[in-house]
């Protein structure tokens, strides 16, 4: 059905709340990637098996929906039954039967399913009582969860397009772009540039075409946030593209979706299809004399087609290389015009600014970082997902408030932000502010949101080595000081971790990181260094001690550690079970022995021992 | 025109040109290895890089590659300070480690003070510095039959597949450009051999002397309006002809030559 009037939307919107609306009971099964690979498609259609089964009469088959993410990754595949708002985790084919006996059919409470505080070892029956999402507050993750991606009309039930048709209405171009500068909306894909000056500057820039392109190549080793919202909540990328074509004058808008989200694509296609279907993208939209559509880009899998000017290239068909922005792709962009780029949670959060105004956003979080982020919580965490939370909360609160602090009551050590850009802050540095400006000074950067957990077992020697080892891999090759300059101080660091390093390397990487800094061509070699020099700036003990002492303190590094069982043990023969090489023998009760000769240093007995009787050396 | 200042000298430049053709054209001596006249600056070996900075900056630097950023009014250009030699002396450190047996890094890095790579050199290392000039002119030349393969410490300017490149003519462009002289090529017996594809060469109707690969004059013949037999005598036939005519002597010029 083609909308052809504001108007027209409205009514339609009225039909499909009524709809949304007349499910009284709703089950919600998360179809999200890491659900979706603990089964939950298959949770999914037994509901609607047993439904179906059963007739109940109050829940009709439908009400079974597929949703997006919920963010609650750790606790896969998740339930939700509205509107009581009871939360189910860990759901497996088996318990379906029961859960619509007991709960939808006597509104009983599965206490086994329900969430279990770590802390309190209390069971949370409701959704929004659980830690992790309650110090939450969504605004790009607004509907994430709670509508069915594949349907335009539980978007436009839940408010879906109502920016869209205010912006059409009552509002200019130019009032669009001041909307969203009031704001003080930052970008969120790393940079932190106001969205709202890179809109106006572009608008003004005298050339055409304009080209609107939204950013979906999340590359980040442990980020997931807009895999999320493309997978979950796809109309609000789109609304947010098409008001900033409206805002810029652009009738060509790109989404480049990284090649290894092919759930992504799918939701997203059948997006901007429907859209297109229903007179929101295309030609004249809603009746108006507006004009813009997507398309989608897939990246064909490498990192650096995140760099904005690599991914230009990427789109116009040509090999995937930044080029220097001393002329800036807001005045020289995709083919050469004038483009505005923007990250997938930037584009997600538009229609809510333009909807509620941006005195409403620019009161949320700090003064010159307003609203809300959204950060993958990945690493040494209990609560693995996905949170959205005001600017300016603290680290600590990220993880332990709502990440439920670190398994195995072990020691937080440290927490690496912004991806391979950005670098590890120690535990004094928990109390910090989350903003741009501060993690900058700290030494790190808010990137696009990874948040990776590390604890006392993890070696930030190995840490630098790991993340040089990516970009090495991931640099396009294009510049000198990326592509000698990572390889040599990557070679160096691996030296160090097999305790092969002098203290003149360290000082040479140190050295080299600077160069490399100030002379690459893009953001991947600028930032590369990061990593590195932060570990070095809060862990520069650990270096040393790989290189003077020949110690790894993490026992991570192979060729520098044994691992020893000590008189403590119990003889629970925990350990020869998980020995990978058979290392290690004894009886029940005796303490066991390990045969260094055959030991490769795995350190899976170590995690397994509950007793600490074994001790790294 | 724009004024700007080099190394505390007030320089006109022209609106829209690089801050290195500048440099270059007021003799201040910047290294640039990926730069050639006949390419648009590619930005690849960073060793041109200047630090700029203006009067309303409050004292900010910022270190740009002066073969990409265009001159602007009052910009503020020094291209020896401390810093800026210092990124040179690191990148060519860099350098040398990936080409160890490269006369012309090797020299280039002695000029900076750098005698010694800080760090382990390439085994077998090809000597090549990846300045992309061997494929920026083959595409200017419109044939692209080279071009870089793989990415980052792995990336080498390869043919399709490894193949001798079918698109190649033979024309020599790349070996020529290239700053450290690592693409080799061979002319032998009438043929010429480059990127493991052999090439008839023309032989000089008058003296005999081999000049061009057949394809390369084609290729030419193709794309510019130049007489059918123009590619038939060599250079130095041709301007003993043209001698002779401008003396009158048209007739015998065969004889001579001969």
């Amino acid at each position: 059905m083609r909308i052809d009037s504001i108007p027209k939307l409205e009514k339609w919107r009225k039909k499909c709340q009524r709809e949304y609306n007349s499910r009284k009971r709703k089950i919600f099964v998360c179809l999200g990637e890491a659900c979706l690979a603990n089964g939950s498609a298959e949770v999914y259609d037994e509901f609607k098996k047993e439904l179906k089964k059963r007739k109940l009469s109050d829940v009709q088959v439908e009400s079974a929906i597929k949703t997006g993410c919920h963010g609650f990754c750790a606790l896969g595949p998740l339930v939700i039954i509205e509107p009581e708002g009871t939360f189910y985790t860990k759901v497996k084919v088996k318990n379906v039967a029961e859960i619509v006996e007991k709960t939808i059919k006597n509104h009983e409470v599965i206490d086994r399913l329900l969430y279990k505080d770590k802390k309190t070892k209390e069971r949370i029956a409701e959704y929004g009582k659980i830690p992790f999402y309650e110090k939450q507050q969504r605004i790009s993750l607004r509907n994430v969860g709670t509508i069915d991606p594949y349907k335009i009309s539980d978007y436009i039930a839940v408010g879906g397009y109502t920016a869209l048709s205010k912006a059409l209405t009552d509002m200019s171009p130019k009032q669009v772009i001041d909307e969203v500068s009031k704001s003080k909306l930052r970008g969120r894909g790393g940079g932190g540039f106001s969205t709202g000056r890179k809109w106006a500057t572009c608008a003004k820039v005298d050339d055409e075409p304009r080209y609107v392109i939204c950013n979906g190549d999340e590359g980040d080793p442990g980020a997931f946030m807009d895999r999320t919202t493309m997978g979950s909540d796809p109309h609000s990328v789109l609304e947010g593209m098409i008001l900033c074509a409206f805002g810029i004058g652009s009738t060509q808008g790109y989404i480049y979706v990284r090649e290894e989200y092919p759930l992504a694509v799918v939701t997203l296609q059948n997006a901007i299809d429907e859209a297109r279907d229903s007179g929101i993208l295309g030609d004249n939209i809603l009746g108006t004399d507006f004009c813009f559509d997507i398309k989608i880009n897939r990246g064909g899998g490498a990192f650096v087609c995140g760099e904005s000017s690599a991914l230009m290239k990427s789109i116009a068909g040509e090999v995937g290389e930044p080029r220097a922005k001393y002329v800036r792709s807001v005045v020289k962009g995709l083919n050469d015009k004038p483009t505005v780029l923007n990250n997938v949670e930037t584009f997600a959060t538009i229609p809510v600014i333009i909807d509620k105004g941006a005195k409403w956003f620019a009161k949320i979080g700090t003064k010159t970082s307003t609203g809300t982020k959204v950060f993958s919580l990945a690493g040494k965490i209990n609560n693995t997902g996905l949170v959205e939370v005001p600017m300016g909360i603290s680290l600590r609160e990220i993880v332990y408030d709502i990440g439920g602090g670190i398994p195995k009551g072990r020691k937080f050590k440290a927490v690496q932000t912004g991806g391979p850009s950005g670098g590890c802050l120690p535990a004094e540095k928990l109390d910090l502010k989350v903003d741009f400006d501060s993690l900058t000074e700290a030494g790190s950067m808010m990137g696009s949101g990874g948040m990776i957990i590390m604890d006392d077992r993890t070696c930030m020697v190995e840490i630098a080595r790991y993340f040089l080892s990516f970009l090495v891999q991931e640099s396009c090759g294009k510049c000198v000081p990326c592509r000698e300059g990572l390889y040599q101080l990557h070679k160096i660091c691996a030296k160090i971790c097999e305790g092969q390093g002098t203290m003149e390397d360290i000082e040479l990487m140190e050295k080299m990181s600077l160069t490399i800094q100030k002379a690459s061509l893009c953001g991947l070699g600028q930032s590369g260094p990061n990593p590195l020099l932060s570990t070095l700036m809060y862990f520069k003990d650990e270096f040393i001690t790989h290189v003077k002492d020949k110690k790894c303190p993490a026992g991570v590094c192979r060729d520098l550690i044994k691992f020893v069982i000590t008189d403590d043990c119990t003889g629970c023969m925990a350990c020869i079970k998980v020995c990978p090489v058979d290392a290690i023998t004894g009886e029940k009760k005796k303490i066991h022995i390990l045969d260094q000769e055959l030991c490769t240093q795995c350190g899976s007995c170590f995690d397994i021992c509950k007793f600490d009787s074994i001790e790294i050396k | 025109m724009v004024l700007i200042q080099i190394n505390g000298k007030m320089v006109k430049a022209h609106e829209g040109e690089m801050v290195l053709s500048v440099l270059r054209r007021e003799g201040i001596e910047v290294p640039a290895l990926c730069d050639h006249q006949a390419l648009e600056p590619g930005g690849s070996c960073r060793l041109c890089m200047v630090e700029i900075t203006k009067a309303d900056w409050d004292g900010w630097t910022k270190n740009v590659t002066s073969c990409l950023y265009p001159v602007e009014e009052g910009l503020i250009v020094s291209t020896h300070s401390e810093g800026v030699l210092e990124i040179r002396r690191n990148i060519l450190d860099m350098l040398l480690a990936r080409c160890p047996n490269s006369d012309v890094i090797q020299k280039l890095a002695e000029e900076h003070g750098v005698m010694k790579t800080s760090f382990d050199t390439l085994p077998d290392s090809d000597n090549c510095i990846m300045c992309y000039a061997c494929t920026r002119v083959c595409e200017v030349l419109g044939k692209s039959a080279i071009s870089a393969v793989m990415r980052g410490h792995k990336k080498v300017i390869a043919s399709p597949f490894g193949d001798a490149p079918p698109d190649c003519i033979g024309c020599l462009s790349c070996a020529h450009i290239c700053p450290t002289n690592v693409i080799l090529w061979k002319d032998e017996n009438g043929k010429r051999t480059i990127w493991n594809k052999s090439f008839d060469l023309i032989t000089c109707k008058k003296c005999g002397k081999e000049t061009i690969s057949r394809e390369f004059a084609d290729y030419l013949l193709e794309q510019r309006d130049i007489p059918a037999d123009y590619f038939e005598t060599c250079d130095d036939c041709k301007r003993m002809e043209l001698a002779f005519k401008m003396g009158g002597l048209v007739d015998g010029a065969e004889e001579v030559a001969i």
